[in-house]
């Protein structure tokens, strides 16, 4: 447990990706088994004690300290795992700390009512460290900026294979992951895959350059063309006995996302397919907008799954029945997809279509000139290829509309992290509008992306030269200097001054040489928004019919 | 009537009326005693300062000769008496020449403790209880979530990561006066002898605690030579700076730098965290909560007055203890800085 609490307070000041990869591939080859297979399930957030919850902490201190100082702690360090270690009173003696394996065996074993005795006796036996690793297990959430892909890079790591196989395997493990550390060790057989409903790592593609495009002009029979879907891609994975849905990350999603879990399952789906999720209602596709509603819900109301239910576009089909279709081309799997879907005709899960194959200048103008909200550009795959894990240059291109742009007056800046933690590299810019008082800017985004070295040295230095007012660690600037922002939409927000919210903001260019006055209004912005009807009404923006005639 | 209705609070601190004297007054008096050089508790102006010898020293050191009209050193133990007041110092243990300001009137005695701390330090005389009817205490770690682990579990953080991350420079943030001095003097009684780089903001008072008899080793200055190039040679060297340099542009010369910051309020991860602190030190030179109880306990005082800090939880401690306390809301005196 004490090398655990060590790894967590580590990962949770380490700022860099790479770090925090040393320290799991150290932590992993230091730890025995099964202590550092709880500990990944720890990270995951595959643990759950049913009854080991925060309200048991109050009451376990509540009988421990003053309450009133417990009050004025709580208040002063504002996390509830946190002011409990510190203020747990440390025992004359202490015993030695318990193992990681005994901690999660008994949390979930120990009846509820034996519970806070069995808790009370671990901070006993723990430091404040110790018990703050504790007490995050207990009230969840560890919250130290790994991901699960991160862990199984790590996992890799150990056993010198490629993450796409850990990526395979790890859905079909439980923890500790006995097998599997056997496995990566040479210890053992490679794990079976928990085949079918296992996580397929996702194909990607690559953005399209100019270059590019001349081999796509000197054989363009050989590239299918289909929309880039403005949602959130998916794997669908059923078979007879289950249904999962996985998110690109790998994670499962399936509870967000009911109404398509049991689409799968009332069709009898045999197959893992690959498509796009989006906001569906009968013909008409919704803006990510709206998919915006269902997004980080883990159990959607039933208001919601009514008011934006959900389907999938599918674009791939990686196997049917026990048969893995990877291997095929994409004509071929394309072929059989298509077959599927039409024998299932169902709502939730459509088509993406094919578009008619065209010159690129052809396509240029359809990638420019998306015909629905949904939808972001073009995705170009060559009809040879195999469904490849990961992005392989030369297979799939993505070829996206151009971003929103908007010229925008810096206001706030503030240091970055880790390597930026000298630099100013966080930045809020403002629109104009007219407010009670005459012209003004109002913030309308903030990016902490998009530039060079050598321009974050510049900007750097301009926004020490030319700060105003100082607010901890904020600095406000002299309005003067424009930046050229890009963004792919825009939404209404209650939350923010401007009432408007800006999706993936960054830089595309500091336009030193253009005068703050010249920048844009938030009238401007505003008129992007779409008409929230127009985004939903049933074939206005001709998605259901697209512009190209499917092949 | 208060006993203690001879105290007087005012703008400029707190007034010994009978003496006609303040004590670490935040404006400029005729007259002032000052605990220790911190430059919340001592600032300039003061026609007269009276301090100890080492403390006189630090302030000439700090402010220059002409900042005060006269500085007259009182060595700690030696009594003193100002108009109705006899006054005497008394080590406090917070930093080289702090003390506690003894203050005796018509029978009663109140000690003005400054800043102080329990654990042992190399680099100043250790705090001397001193059994009165008032103390006067500050509260910055006033919260039982701070108490300071052993400093040796501390320095094992430090010279572990020095040796995880021999490609960096681990930079510690520490205050220029006392901190600094007692990590170098604690690395140095740790074994550790190879040279330490310190940021030139640190090194006069180097100078002068070894003037004093502090030995402190081979130091030398972090960024001297050539203007913006990196001195990729302190890869894997401690460096020492103040905690506003760790996100300042000065660190920049320094190869993938490590910051650490060796402060109380890293007790708090999220704290540690928000400033962007990879290696969180916990040390201070201030009382953490169990020495503040034992404190304010051991002098046996029947009323005990808290300067600054988080005093509402140490209020209501002392009072489970049966000893009446009361903010003093003393405006002008700092937290630990980091």
């Amino acid at each position: 447990m004490q090398a655990f609490a060590e790894l967590l307070e580590r990962l949770l000041h380490c700022p860099q990706r790479t770090g925090k990869l040393t320290l799991l591939r150290d932590y992993l080859y230091r730890t025995p088994d099964p202590d550092r297979g709880w500990a990944l399930a720890a990270l995951v957030g595959t643990l759950d004690f049913p009854h080991a919850k925060p309200g048991l902490v109050r009451a376990l201190l509540a009988e421990r300290t003053d309450p009133v100082l417990f009050a004025w702690s709580y208040d002063y360090v504002g996390d509830l795992a946190e002011t409990a270690a510190l203020l747990w009173p440390e025992p004359a003696a202490r015993r030695p700390p318990p193992r990681l394996s005994e901690v999660v065996d008994r949390l979930a074993s120990t009846p509820k009512t034996k519970l806070p005795a069995f808790l009370a006796d671990l901070l006993d036996r723990l430091d404040a460290t110790g018990r703050w690793a504790l007490l995050k297990l207990v009230t969840g959430g560890l919250r130290v900026g790994v991901s699960a892909g991160l862990v199984r890079e790590a996992l890799a790591g150990l056993g010198g294979v490629d993450p796409a196989r850990v990526e395979e395997l790890w859905h079909a493990q439980a923890p500790p992951y006995d097998a599997l550390f056997a496995w990566l060790e040479g210890r053992g057989p490679e794990p079976a895959g928990g085949a079918e409903l296992a996580f397929r790592p996702f194909m990607l593609a690559h953005p399209l350059e100019e270059l590019d495009l001349a081999a796509i002009a000197a054989a363009p029979e050989d590239w299918a063309v289909e929309w880039k879907w403005d949602g959130i891609r998916v794997q669908l994975a059923a078979v007879p006995a289950g249904v999962r849905l996985y998110s690109r990350g790998g994670e499962e999603i399936g509870a967000s996302f009911p109404e398509l879990v049991e689409t799968a399952r009332m069709h009898g789906l045999h197959a893992v397919l690959d498509g796009e999720l989006v906001v569906l209602r009968e013909a008409a596709i919704g803006s990510f907008n709206d998919l915006q509603q269902r997004l980080n819900r883990k159990e959607p109301s039933a208001r919601m799954l009514a008011t934006y239910p959900v389907g999938l576009l599918v674009y791939d089909l990686l196997a049917e029945g026990s048969e893995d279709l990877r291997p095929l081309p994409f004509t071929a799997r394309r072929a059989r997809l298509e077959a599927l879907v039409t024998s299932l005709s169902c709502s939730r899960l459509r088509l993406s279509p094919l578009l008619t194959p065209a010159p690129p200048d052809a396509l240029d103008r359809l990638r420019r000139e998306p015909p629905h909200p949904a939808v972001e550009g073009l995705v170009l795959k060559r009809r040879s290829s195999p469904y490849l894990a990961g992005r392989v240059k030369g297979h799939w291109w993505k070829w996206k509309r151009d971003p929103f742009t908007a010229d925008l007056v810096l206001l706030y800046a503030q240091r970055g992290h880790g390597k930026r933690s000298s630099f100013y590299s966080d930045y809020t810019f403002g629109a104009w509008r007219e407010g009670s008082e005459g012209t003004e800017l109002v913030p309308v985004a903030k990016a902490y992306s998009g530039y060079t070295d050598e321009e974050l040295t510049r900007l750097d230095r301009w926004i020490r030269e030319h700060t105003i007012e100082r607010y901890g660690p904020v600095r406000a600037v002299e309005p003067a200097l424009v930046f050229e922002i890009g963004f792919e939409g825009i939404q209404r927000s209650s939350r923010h001054k401007s009432g408007i919210a800006l999706r993936f903001p960054r830089v595309l260019e500091v336009r030193w040489d253009k005068p703050a006055i010249e920048a844009d209004r938030l009238e401007t912005l505003e008129a992007l928004l779409a008409p929230s009807d127009a985004a939903r009404s049933p074939g206005s923006g001709g998605i259901g019919r697209p512009l190209a005639q499917p092949a | 009537m208060s006993r203690f209705a001879w105290l007087e609070r005012r703008a400029e601190g707190l007034l010994v009326r009978p003496g006609g004297v303040f004590l670490d007054p935040v404006r400029p008096v005729p007259l002032a005693v000052v605990s220790h050089g911190h430059a919340d508790h001592a600032r300039p102006g003061h026609r007269e300062v009276i301090a100890t010898p080492e403390t006189c020293a630090i302030l000439e050191a700090r402010y220059g000769a002409d900042a005060f009209g006269r500085l007259r050193p009182l060595p700690t133990g030696e009594t003193i008496e100002l108009g109705e007041v006899r006054l005497r110092l008394e080590p406090a243990g917070h930093v080289l020449g702090s003390a506690q300001i003894v203050i005796e009137h018509e029978g009663t005695r109140v000690v003005w403790s400054g800043d102080y701390k329990r654990r042992p330090d190399p680099t100043c005389a250790p705090f001397t209880p001193v059994p009165c009817d008032l103390f006067v205490t500050e509260a910055t770690f006033g919260l039982p979530v701070f108490r300071h682990p052993p400093v040796e579990q501390e320095l094992e953080k430090l010279l572990r990561a020095r040796a995880a991350n021999p490609d960096r420079a681990i930079v510690v943030g520490a205050y220029g006066l006392g901190k600094t001095q007692r990590l170098i003097a604690l690395l140095r009684a740790a074994g550790y002898d190879r040279p330490l780089y310190l940021h030139g903001a640190l090194l006069p008072l180097c100078a002068l605690y070894e003037e004093h008899g502090v030995r402190l080793g081979p130091l030398l200055p972090a960024t001297a030579g050539e203007r913006g190039r990196v001195r990729r040679e302190l890869a894997g060297e401690i460096v020492l700076a103040p905690p506003s340099a760790l996100a300042d542009r000065w660190i920049r010369r320094l190869p993938d730098p490590l910051p650490a910051l060796a402060s109380g309020w890293m007790r708090v991860k999220q704290r540690a965290k928000q400033r962007g602190v990879e290696l969180p030190l916990v040390i201070s030179d201030h009382a953490d909560w169990d020495e503040l109880l034992l404190s304010c306990g051991e002098v046996g005082a029947e009323e005990v007055w808290i300067t600054h800090g988080r005093e509402e939880a140490l209020v209501h401690a002392l009072g489970l203890r049966g000893i009446r306390a009361r903010p003093l809301a003393l405006a002008g005196y700092e937290e630990e800085t980091g």
